[in-house]
C-alpha cells in the first residue's frame, strides 16, 4: 500500500518544466512532460548533486543545469556514457491532481 | 518477423555502418555478417604500426566477439559469400549454405593490384592489406635479409618503413620521379626522400619492373632498362582495385567500384554498397573517413529515416610513418590563376605550401609541421574566406588567436599519460587514450561523452583531437564541414536561421516540423537555441519559451554550484550614487547576502541568494531603481567605462557619457552569446576595450571602433571596424553591428568566432560600407528593443511566473 498526498494541481506544474516540494529530508523535483506525464525524481542529481528541477526538460528526460547530465525521469538513471542514478518517487495523476508517494520516514514538510 | 539484413564483408566501413543502424534502430533487422578473414572487425588503417612494431594485432580490434553477441549480430568469420542471388534475394556462402535477406549490404572493400609482369605469382611476392601480410612480413623478416616494396606511395612507404624498422633492407622501387604523387608536390615528396633515406631505406625512382626473378620463390627483381636487385620478398603496393567481382557476377552495374548513388543504394534498390569497393559520382575511395562518412548515410536509409545523402568527400591525408609529420589535403598542385602562399625552412625540415584561388584554400602540404592541418582542411572544406588573416595564415592557428591551444598539440602525443588534457574536468591525457582504445571511440563527439574532455569550455578541444588522430590513425572523424546543430536534426545552425528568416516560421513546432526533427521536444541543446533564432528574427510576434531558457536566463540570476543564485544589478556604464549604494548595502543585509565582490565589469555581484527571496529582493533593488544586470545570460552584459574627459587629464571624450548611452541604448537585448561593450577615453585604454565584442576608443579626433574581441578562455584582441567622428555614429554603428550579429552568429558563437568565421570584410560591407543597410539595421534592432527593454526582475517581483520561485506546499 502507498501513501499517496495530494501535492499539487496539474497546471501547477509547467508543461516541460518542475516543481520542487520540500520533505523533512530532502527537496523532490516534480517534473511534467508534453503529454503531461508526471514524475518524481529527489532534487539531486547522481553526478554533483545540482538541482535538477531548474534543468531543461524534454520526452522523458531532464538535463541537468550544472553540467549537463541527462537524467531519466522514469528510472532516475543517468542517460548516455554517464554513469549514475538518482531516487524516484512514483505520482498519479487524477481530476487533474497530482498525488506523489514518498517512503516511510520521509514526511513531506 | 524481424527483417533480413545480410552484410558481405565484415570490415571497417560495413560495420561503421551497422554500428549507426543500430544506433537508430536496434532492432529493425535480423543482421548476418560474413567476412573472408578469420579476425573481428579491425582498424585496417592501423596495420602499419603494428607492422612497425608501435602496436599489437589485439590493440586494433575495434568490434570484438562480443560485440557481435551483444547486439544480436550472427557472424560468420572465415566464411565468405561467393554468390548473391538478387531474383531469390539469397546468397550462398563458401559452405554452400544460402541465406535469405530483405536487404544487402555490400562491403567487399579493395583488393591490392598486382602488377601483371612474369613471375608475380612466385612465393615471397605478397600484397599488402590485411594482418595475413603482416604476419607473413614479420615472418620474412625474422627469417630473411632483403626486401623489395614496389610502389612509393603512401601504403608502399609506411610498409618500407615497417620492414626498415624489423631489420630488413629494404629498396623502394617507383615508376615516378617523386614519391607519394598523388599527395605531396616536388619539393615536399624530395623532404620525405631524404628523411626516410636517412632512416635507411633504398630508393630506386622512374624504375619499371619488368619481371620477378626466382624458382618458385623469389630471388629477385629485373627492371625494363636490365637492372636487377636481389629480394627474398617482394611488396606491391601500387594501388588497390575495388572489390566488385561478387556485384559483377550478380549483374549490379559496376564500373571501377560498384556504382552507387547518393543514398549509397547500387542498381538494385534492395542492395545497398559502402566502402572501398563503391564508386560514387565517379570516384572510388580508399581512405577511411570517406568510408565513414557513406557508413552513416547507408544507415541511416537502411534505418528507414531516409533523409541522408552522400555528396562526395574531400580528403587528406597523414602518413603514419613515427617520426615523419606529413600533411596533404585537395588540389595541392597549383594550376592557372592560383596563388600559392609557401614557407620553407630547410634547416628546421619545415615546408608548407597552401593554393589558394579566390581567396579560398584549395589544398594544402605541409612537412615537417603538421600542427595545423587539421584547421586548414576545416577551412578548405568550409570554404572560408582567409583574407583577413591571409598574411599569418601559415604560421597557424594560433597567431591568429583562435580558441585553442593550437600550438601544443604538435607534441601532445609525446606527453605522459598522466598529463591533463582538460582542466575543467580533470582528464588525463591516459584517460582519453584507454577511452578511445576500449570503447572503439572515433569522433570527437564520442570522446567528449565518454571522458568529459573538452566537454565544458573546449579550449582543450585541439588537443584532445590531436590526441584521438594520434591514437586511432587518420581514420577518426573530423567534424563534417556542415553538422547538425544536434542530435535532434542534421541540419546547421544556418540551415535553420535561414528556414526561420525564408520560410516565415514563428515558433518552435513549425521549425521542428519544417526540418524534420527527430525528438518532438528538442533537447537542451537545440530548445535554447531556436528560442532566441524566434526571438531574434520575430520581436513582438514570437512568445519567449520559459521552458527553453537555460535556467539562469529562466530564473534571472546565476545557478552557483549550491543551487543558489546571484544578483547583478545594472549600473549604467558602472556609475552609481551613494544612494544607490546604500539601496544595494541595504538589501545585502535584509536578504543576509554571505558575500559580495566587484565584478570585471564594474557591477557588484551579491552572492548566496536562494531562489525564493529572489523576487522579494530584486522588489527592493526595483523600488531603489535598479533593473537586471543580466550578468546570468546570453544578452548584453556591461558597458565598461573609464573616467573620461570629465575628470581624467587625459581623457580626449566623455568616455563615461557615452558609455551610459550606449548601455541604455542596447540593455536588455538578447544575444546568441554574451555581450560585452567598453569605452576607453584615451588610447591608454583603461577600459580593455580592445577585448570587447564591441569597444571604443575614443582619440582626440573621434571614436575608434573596434569589433570581435573576448578575455576568456582565448584571448582575442578586436580588429579595427572603422573611426567615426561624432557619438551619434557610435552608436548608430553600434547598434547595427550587434544587430548583423544577433541574426547571422550561432547560438553560444561569441561575436570573435563569428568574425573569423564570415570574415571582418563581411561586416565592414554590411555595417560600414553600405549606410543603407546600416541604417535598416540599427532600425531592426531598435524596433527588437522596444519589445526587450523590459525589466525581468520588475515583472517577477509584481508576481509573473511565480512558479518559478515558490516550492510547492502540500495542498
Amino acid at each position: 500500500m502507498k501513501d499517496w498526498i495530494e501535492i499539487a494541481a496539474l497546471d501547477d506544474i509547467p508543461r516541460l518544466g518542475a516543481r520542487v516540494i520540500r520533505t523533512d529530508t530532502m527537496d523532490v523535483a516534480i517534473f511534467r512532460t508534453r503529454d503531461d506525464q508526471v514524475f518524481a525524481l529527489r532534487d539531486a542529481c547522481p553526478h554533483r548533486g545540482g538541482p535538477l528541477s531548474q534543468g531543461i526538460v524534454h520526452g522523458t528526460s531532464v538535463s541537468c543545469p550544472l553540467h549537463n547530465w541527462k537524467i531519466d525521469l522514469a528510472s532516475g538513471q543517468a542517460l548516455g556514457p554517464d554513469e549514475g542514478c538518482t531516487n524516484v518517487f512514483a505520482t498519479r495523476v487524477e481530476d487533474g491532481k497530482v498525488y506523489l508517494a514518498l517512503k516511510a520516514g520521509e514526511a513531506a514538510a | 518477423m524481424k527483417q533480413k539484413l545480410i552484410v558481405i564483408g565484415n570490415g571497417m566501413a560495413g560495420m561503421r555502418a551497422i554500428e549507426e543502424l543500430l544506433k537508430l534502430e536496434p532492432s529493425l533487422y535480423d543482421i548476418t555478417v560474413f567476412g573472408n578473414e578469420p579476425h573481428p572487425n579491425y582498424n585496417r588503417i592501423m596495420l602499419s604500426p603494428v607492422l612497425a612494431g608501435d602496436k599489437q594485432v589485439d590493440d586494433i580490434i575495434l568490434n570484438p566477439l562480443e560485440w557481435y553477441r551483444d547486439n544480436g549480430i550472427t557472424l560468420h568469420t572465415g566464411n565468405a559469400v561467393t554468390e548473391i542471388d538478387r531474383v531469390g534475394q539469397y546468397v550462398i556462402d563458401a559452405a554452400g549454405d544460402s541465406h535469405q535477406y530483405d536487404r544487402l549490404l555490400v562491403a567487399t572493400g579493395s583488393t591490392p593490384f598486382m602488377i601483371p609482369v612474369p613471375g608475380a605469382d612466385k612465393q615471397g611476392v605478397i600484397g599488402f592489406r590485411d594482418i595475413k601480410d603482416v604476419d607473413t612480413m614479420l615472418e620474412y623478416a625474422a627469417n630473411h635479409s632483403r626486401a623489395v616494396v614496389i610502389g612509393g606511395g603512401l601504403l608502399g612507404l609506411e610498409a618500407a618503413n615497417g620492414l626498415r624498422t624489423r631489420g630488413m633492407e629494404v629498396t623502394v622501387v617507383h615508376l615516378l620521379d617523386s614519391l607519394m604523387e598523388r599527395q605531396l608536390d616536388k619539393p615536399a615528396a624530395a623532404l620525405l626522400k631524404a628523411t626516410l633515406e636517412e632512416r635507411g631505406l633504398n630508393f630506386l625512382m622512374q624504375a619499371q619492373t619488368a619481371e620477378i626473378l626466382g624458382e618458385g620463390h623469389v630471388t629477385g627483381v629485373r627492371f625494363a632498362d636490365g637492372s636487377e636487385v636481389a629480394a627474398d620478398l617482394v611488396v606491391m603496393a601500387v594501388g588497390i582495385r575495388p572489390n566488385v567481382t561478387l556485384a559483377k557476377d550478380a549483374g549490379i552495374h559496376c564500373e571501377r567500384g560498384i556504382v552507387v548513388n547518393d543514398t549509397m543504394q547500387t542498381f538494385d534498390p534492395k542492395i545497398y554498397a559502402v566502402g572501398e569497393c563503391v564508386q560514387h559520382r565517379g570516384e572510388c575511395y580508399g581512405l577511411v573517413a570517406p568510408l565513414f562518412e557513406q557508413a552513416r548515410v547507408a544507415a541511416n536509409h537502411l534505418a528507414q529515416i531516409g533523409i541522408g545523402r552522400y555528396e562526395g568527400s574531400v580528403t587528406s591525408t597523414k602518413l603514419k610513418v613515427t617520426g615523419v609529420d606529413l600533411f596533404s589535403a585537395g588540389e595541392f598542385n597549383e594550376s592557372g590563376g592560383d596563388e600559392t602562399l609557401v614557407l620553407q625552412d630547410p634547416a628546421q625540415g619545415v615546408y608548407k605550401k597552401l593554393v589558394i584561388r579566390d581567396n579560398r584554400i584549395k589544398g594544402a602540404v605541409l612537412y615537417g609541421d603538421t600542427m595545423d592541418g587539421t584547421w586548414y582542411f576545416t577551412l578548405l572544406r568550409e570554404e572560408t574566406d582567409i583574407s583577413a588573416f591571409r598574411g599569418t595564415i601559415l604560421f597557424g592557428q594560433h597567431d591568429i588567436g583562435d580558441a585553442g591551444h593550437g600550438d601544443a598539440s604538435a607534441s601532445v602525443m609525446a606527453l605522459p599519460a598522466g598529463a591533463e588534457i582538460c582542466g575543467c574536468n580533470g582528464v588525463c591525457k591516459g584517460d582519453i587514450v584507454d577511452a578511445i582504445g576500449k570503447k572503439g571511440l572515433f569522433t570527437l563527439e564520442e570522446v567528449r561523452a565518454h571522458t568529459k574532455a573538452s566537454s565544458s569550455c573546449g579550449s582543450c578541444t585541439g588537443l584532445v583531437e590531436a590526441i584521438l588522430a594520434g591514437t586511432v590513425g587518420e581514420g577518426y572523424d573530423k567534424a563534417p564541414s556542415k553538422k547538425g546543430m544536434c542530435g535532434c536534426t542534421e541540419h546547421s545552425h544556418d540551415d535553420v536561421i535561414a528556414a526561420i528568416r525564408h520560410s516565415g516560421l514563428k515558433s518552435m513546432q513549425a521549425v521542428r516540423d519544417a526540418l524534420d526533427w527527430k525528438n518532438p521536444d528538442g533537447c537542451a541543446a537545440c530548445r535554447p537555441a531556436l528560442n532566441y533564432y524566434l526571438l531574434a528574427h520575430w520581436p513582438g510576434e514570437y512568445q519567449d519559451d520559459a521552458q527553453s531558457r537555460f535556467i539562469n536566463e529562466r530564473a534571472h540570476g546565476n545557478i552557483q554550484k549550491d543551487g543558489t543564485y546571484s544578483v547583478v544589478p545594472r549600473m549604467f556604464g558602472g556609475l552609481c550614487t551613494a544612494d544607490e549604494l546604500r539601496a544595494i548595502a541595504d538589501v545585502a543585509d535584509k536578504y543576509r547576502v554571505p558575500e559580495m565582490k566587484v565584478t570585471g565589469g564594474q557591477r557588484i555581484d551579491m552572492f548566496g541568494v536562494k531562489k525564493e527571496d529572489l523576487p522579494a529582493m530584486w522588489k527592493d533593488l526595483s523600488d531603489a531603481g535598479f533593473v537586471s544586470g543580466h550578468a546570468y545570460g546570453k544578452a548584453l552584459r556591461t558597458v565598461k567605462t573609464c573616467a573620461g574627459k570629465k575628470w581624467c587629464r587625459f581623457g580626449t571624450q566623455d568616455s563615461t557619457g557615452l558609455g551610459v548611452q550606449l548601455e541604455k541604448m542596447t540593455w536588455g537585448s538578447w544575444m546568441p552569446h554574451k555581450f560585452k561593450l567598453a569605452v576607453s577615453g584615451c588610447p591608454r585604454n583603461c577600459a580593455e576595450a580592445t577585448i570587447k565584442d564591441f569597444g571604443v576608443v575614443c582619440v582626440d579626433s573621434g571614436y575608434e571602433l573596434h569589433i570581435g574581441g573576448n578575455g576568456g578562455i582565448k584571448v582575442r584582441v578586436t580588429d579595427v571596424l572603422c573611426k567615426v567622428d561624432t557619438e551619434e555614429e557610435v552608436l548608430e554603428y553600434c547598434a547595427a553591428f550587434i544587430q548583423l550579429y544577433r541574426e547571422e552568429g550561432h547560438y553560444l558563437e561569441r561575436t570573435a568566432p563569428w568574425v573569423e568565421r564570415v570574415g571582418l570584410n563581411h561586416i565592414k560591407q554590411k555595417v560600414v560600407d553600405d549606410a543603407d543597410n546600416r541604417k535598416v539595421l540599427r532600425e531592426r534592432f531598435l524596433y527588437s528593443q522596444t519589445f526587450a527593454q523590459v525589466d525581468p526582475w520588475k515583472a517577477r517581483a509584481q508576481g509573473e511566473q511565480s512558479h518559478e520561485f515558490k516550492p510547492l506546499r502540500i495542498a
